[in-house]
């Protein structure tokens, strides 16, 4: 179901190439200015957390036959939830607990999956992502998805910022910390789920942190850096889908492979 | 007597079972410089993160002045090399007048480093910049923990006289901790000893009578000494010769 059909008329191959184009766009354009706060607030690990439990959420919504979207979501929340809980105890440290976490969820994800026979799944298309079958819809609900997203962000910049310098200054000067922080977990699932069709389960980090990581050497504002990050992604997007369209390399992985390649190119910069 | 900017009555605080505050009373009065010394684990930083509401106390009163504004100076700022902001950009997040920005810059003495990275600035001109930042709040209280920290000793004594500069211009009260037993600065109007509990508070001792201090460190520090009936063990608990006593009575100064 995922396999590029050999013939195609022309208008087809079109527009596979045009919905594929609109909905890895509309995802960079957000991975952008998140994956910058996640560089600044060394939160790539958990990024990829959950990103590996979002399998579980397809495999929950093929069970109950619900939207895979809002499924990703949800599962995404109640990992980022527990997640905090489990932090505050305090017990391990963080980074051995996202290493629990991260990789139970994915192999509960790939089980659960494994256990339900009757559904086919192309579980490469969910680990790498599947960008050349996007259709109409897919790209409406990125859209969606993605304002949303835009205007959380807009409107919760300022005190991200600040929180992101220093948490308790913040909270001192009447940040409500715990909402922004929810919100802001709120924004990665939302990411999350729309970027999985886009660059699969085990890449979305990919997407979240090199743009940023790349454009932190032409930035010298936040803002700077979260635009060129957007810009940065979106033309990794369409070096990526060319490849896959020119050289019929998987797409995913191209546009991975190009943001990579823009940041190796960005050291070259002196600073 | 004007009413106190904060007041603590009986706080305790435990952390997984480890008592850090016990019975602990405070009490700031407007315009007046209150310092917490103690040792590493005597609870101050706790104390202070009660008196700002970011920690809730296990048992006791906390009262705030109703029209309390805080500035707060953390004791350090960890933040990514990656993130770039300026130390100009820094103090717009808590004012976003470029002007009162300057102003509060030329207050602590680094004007010249506002378009500058805020990675890139000395331990003792991060110092200032969290002290500007905490001014640009017009605070009536400015709560500072360790604001000395990471100073040579010359750069503390002028830390010190800018804080006591500080307080009398914009007449606010300020709830400073000092990792530091043997040097509190003459300014200070209250000392609080704490370890765990109140060991002990008055004014620091004027004289020192050490002139070979005085000429290493300046004349605006003095060493303040004091004299207890009783020990602390490592934990801080109350020892001594006879029977341990409980702490509410035992703990008695000279």
């Amino acid at each position: 179901m995922s396999q590029k059909p050999l013939f195609q008329t022309g208008a087809n191959m079109i527009d596979v190439l045009l919905y594929a184009a609109l909905a890895g766009l509309g995802v960079a354009a957000v991975t952008g200015p998140l994956g910058a706060f996640i560089v600044w607030r060394r939160m790539a690990y958990f990024g990829d957390t959950l990103a590996h439990s979002s399998l579980l959420g397809v495999a929950l919504a093929l069970f109950l036959s619900i939207s895979p979207t809002l499924s990703v979501i949800a599962i995404c929340l109640v990992l980022a939830l527990i997640l905090v809980v489990l932090q505050q105890q305090q017990t391990l440290a963080s980074d051995t607990l996202l290493g629990i976490l991260s990789h139970t969820s994915l192999a509960v994800g790939l089980v659960a999956m494994a256990l339900m026979p009757e559904v086919k799944v192309d579980l490469l298309s969910l680990l790498f992502g599947d960008l050349l079958t996007v259709n109409i819809n897919d790209v409406l609900t990125i859209y969606a998805i993605s304002a949303v997203t835009i205007l959380l962000l807009l409107k919760l910049w300022k005190p991200l910022l600040a929180m992101t310098i220093h948490e308790e200054l913040a909270k001192v000067e009447g940040i409500p910390v715990t909402a922004v922080r929810t919100a802001f977990m709120l924004m990665i699932a939302l990411e999350i789920a729309i970027a999985m069709k886009v660059v699969g389960v085990l890449l979305i980090t990919a997407l979240l942190v090199i743009p940023a990581a790349t454009a932190r050497r032409f930035s010298q504002t936040p803002e700077q850096m979260a635009i060129f990050a957007s810009l940065i992604g979106c033309l990794a997007v369409i070096l990526g889908l060319g490849a896959s369209w020119f050289i019929d390399t998987p797409a995913g992985p191209s546009i991975v492979l190009s943001a990579g390649l823009l940041f190796l190119m960005s050291l070259s910069k002196k600073n | 007597m004007s009413r106190a900017l904060v007041e603590l009555q009986g706080i305790s605080k435990r952390f997984n079972d480890v008592t850090v505050l016990s019975g602990v009373d405070l009490r700031l009065e407007p315009e007046q410089i209150l310092t917490l010394i103690g040792p590493n684990g005597a609870g101050k930083t706790t104390l202070v993160k009660i008196v700002l509401g970011l920690l809730k106390a296990d048992e006791g009163q906390v009262s705030r002045h109703p029209e309390l504004r805080i500035g707060y100076m953390p004791q350090k700022l960890h933040i990514d090399p990656t993130l770039p902001v300026t130390l100009g950009r820094f103090l717009k997040l808590a004012e976003p007048d470029l002007a009162l920005c300057r102003n509060a810059l030329k207050e602590v003495g680094i004007e010249k480093m506002m378009s500058l990275p805020l990675q890139s600035l000395s331990g003792g001109e991060m110092q200032r910049a969290l002290l500007a930042r905490a001014i640009l709040r017009k605070p009536n209280i400015l709560v500072l923990d360790e604001p000395v920290q990471g100073v040579d000793v010359a750069g503390q004594e002028a830390l010190y006289r800018l804080i006591g500069q500080l307080r009398d211009r914009l007449h606010c009260g300020v709830l400073m901790v000092s990792h530091d037993l043997h040097l509190v600065m003459s300014a200070t109007d209250e000392v609080v000893c704490l370890n765990q509990h109140i060991c002990c508070h008055g004014h620091p001792d004027q004289v020192s009578n050490n002139p070979a201090f005085l000429e290493l460190f300046g004349s605006k520090t003095a060493p303040y000494t004091h004299n207890h009936d009783h020990h602390h063990d490592l934990h801080g608990e109350v020892i001594g010769d006879e029977p341990k006593t409980p702490l509410s009575n035992g703990c008695q100064h000279d």
